[in-house]
């Protein structure tokens, strides 16, 4: 018998809130099906199960904080025979560690109904909940947005539910980052790329591309941190015990800055497998699903190594820190025309300043050197990108 | 499609992607960029969203030059071959 357990689904999540069941005891699933939804301090997410077969006990009531690492549900794998389970629950869920802080007032609502209720202009506040414990349903979305007429814009969330949100989210941040600064000694280091390559190809590309098919030039930046990564396993890796683990693919983590504050890093699982287009698509869909707090358990937990870009206005140079577990991130400043000599002509070329900062206890600075230049050359050859 | 059309749904467009805009407060001669969080993924859906709703394909050179509701409104009236360039103006 194999245990659903709530997730840890970032460096400094204790608990978590289940928000509720997508399965019910005697359905099969398959691993990869998303059978639950958890409220953490950053998101709700959706969470993905690890085990085939059919469930065969849910152990928590939606609506319950649990520390990560609780049973949550009970799997028959498949191949295994049914096999009598205890009335009570076997491993019946300890209380919240004591320094978790309380979650915020939370609406019980699904990713996917809250997405619709922005998208049809509904607060979800206003919502009476027909699911299990008073949970928001998309049909009570549709039913709310049929009642309201004319439509209305949609309705930011209530100010006190929205700043306990905030507040939540920044406590995780700080979090995640104290510990990563009181833990990991972070070495810096930076270079200036001659992007002239890759714009002008992207360019041409773009032209010919119809409008929904175009790319954005952070494709390429991740892309190409993904492509040298296979050059530098040690850079791809998760710091555990006392040594690095090199991870067994490459899952970029992308900064998303979210509207209102704070911001997530999900995965783009095996980046360095990926087409521009395919990227692009999965990047897309990323960001849409982060704004709209519909991220999945897995994108959450197997981030290998992050990528953030400050952006086409923002200042020309980042020096960020390490999200821990992982040892390296790697940052990426606004593009910028400056003057480039160029085989001894003064040239204006778009440039950008990456930097990265690795755990000195994994590599030194001489091996994140390296690893900025194999970033360079790759976008220095957009076309194999 | 009549100029006040085409800024209606530019707005729309606008709002869509970013859910916070208040069409009330959006300035339309004053760059959107200068007033609202967005970012190039938001760019690209905006772009997207005017494709779709109003099968106009603004090349990606012509960003740079088009970052107010009114110059887009201007831009996109003389593709339109039914817009009447008067009405609303």
């Amino acid at each position: 018998m194999a245990e659903f357990v709530m997730p840890a689904l970032g460096a400094d999540m204790s608990a978590g809130t289940l928000l509720a069941w997508r399965k019910e005891p005697g359905d099969t699933v398959a691993r990869g099906d998303i059978i639950a939804e958890v409220h953490t301090d950053k998101a709700d997410i959706e969470v993905e199960v690890f085990s085939s077969g059919v469930i065969e006990k849910l152990l928590v009531e939606p609506g319950t904080l649990v520390p990560t690492g609780t049973p949550l549900a009970l799997i028959r794998e498949d191949g295994a025979a049914a096999e009598a389970v205890p009335a009570a629950a076997p491993a019946a869920p300890p209380p919240a560690a004591p320094a978790a802080p309380p979650p915020p007032p939370h609406l019980l609502i699904s990713p996917s109904a809250k997405q619709l209720a922005t998208e049809l202009g509904v607060d979800p506040a206003t919502i009476t909940g027909s699911g299990p414990g008073g949970r928001i349903q998309r049909k009570d979305v549709e039913a709310a947005a049929a009642r309201a007429a004319p439509p209305t814009p949609a309705a930011p969330p209530a100010p006190a539910a929205a700043e306990d949100a905030q507040a939540a989210m920044r406590r995780a941040i700080a979090a995640a980052m104290s510990r990563s600064k009181r833990e990991i000694p972070h070495v810096y280091l930076s270079t200036t790329i001659d992007l002239t390559q890759a714009t002008r190809w992207l360019a041409d590309e773009n032209a010919a591309r119809a409008v929904p098919d175009r790319l954005l030039q952070g494709v390429l930046l991740i892309k190409a941190v993904a492509l040298a990564l296979r050059e530098f396993p040690d850079l791809n890796a998760r710091w555990q015990g006392e040594q690095a683990v090199a991870g067994e693919r490459i899952n970029v983590g992308v900064a998303i800055s979210l509207r209102g504050g704070g911001l997530v890093a999900p995965a783009i699982h095996d980046t360095d497998t990926l087409t521009l287009d395919e990227l692009m698509h999965r990047f897309r869909d990323l960001v849409m699903r982060a704004r709209a707090f519909s991220l999945r358990s897995a994108e959450m937990s197997d981030p290998t190594i992050t990528v953030t870009s400050i952006g086409e206005r923002g200042v020309e140079a980042i020096y960020p820190i390490i999200v821990p577990p992982q040892v390296a991130i790697v940052g990426f400043g606004r593009i910028v025309e400056r003057p480039w000599i160029h085989e001894g002509q003064l040239l204006a070329c778009p440039v950008v300043t990456a930097t990265v900062s690795i755990d000195h206890r994994v590599a030194d600075g001489h091996r994140g050197s390296a690893f900025l230049v194999a970033i360079d050359q790759r976008l220095q050859e957009p076309e194999e990108l | 499609m009549t100029r006040d059309e085409i800024r209606e749904a530019v707005v729309r467009c606008l709002c869509e992607v970013a859910p916070e805009v208040d069409p009330a407060q959006l300035k339309h001669d004053v760059s959107f960029r200068d007033q609202l969080d967005v970012d190039s993924m938001d760019l690209l859906n905006f772009v997207i969203a005017m494709h779709e709703q109003l099968h106009v394909d603004i090349p990606e050179s012509e960003y740079p030059r088009l970052g107010t509701v009114d110059l887009l409104v201007d831009y996109i009236a003389e593709r339109l071959p039914a817009a009447d360039s008067l009405a609303g103006a």
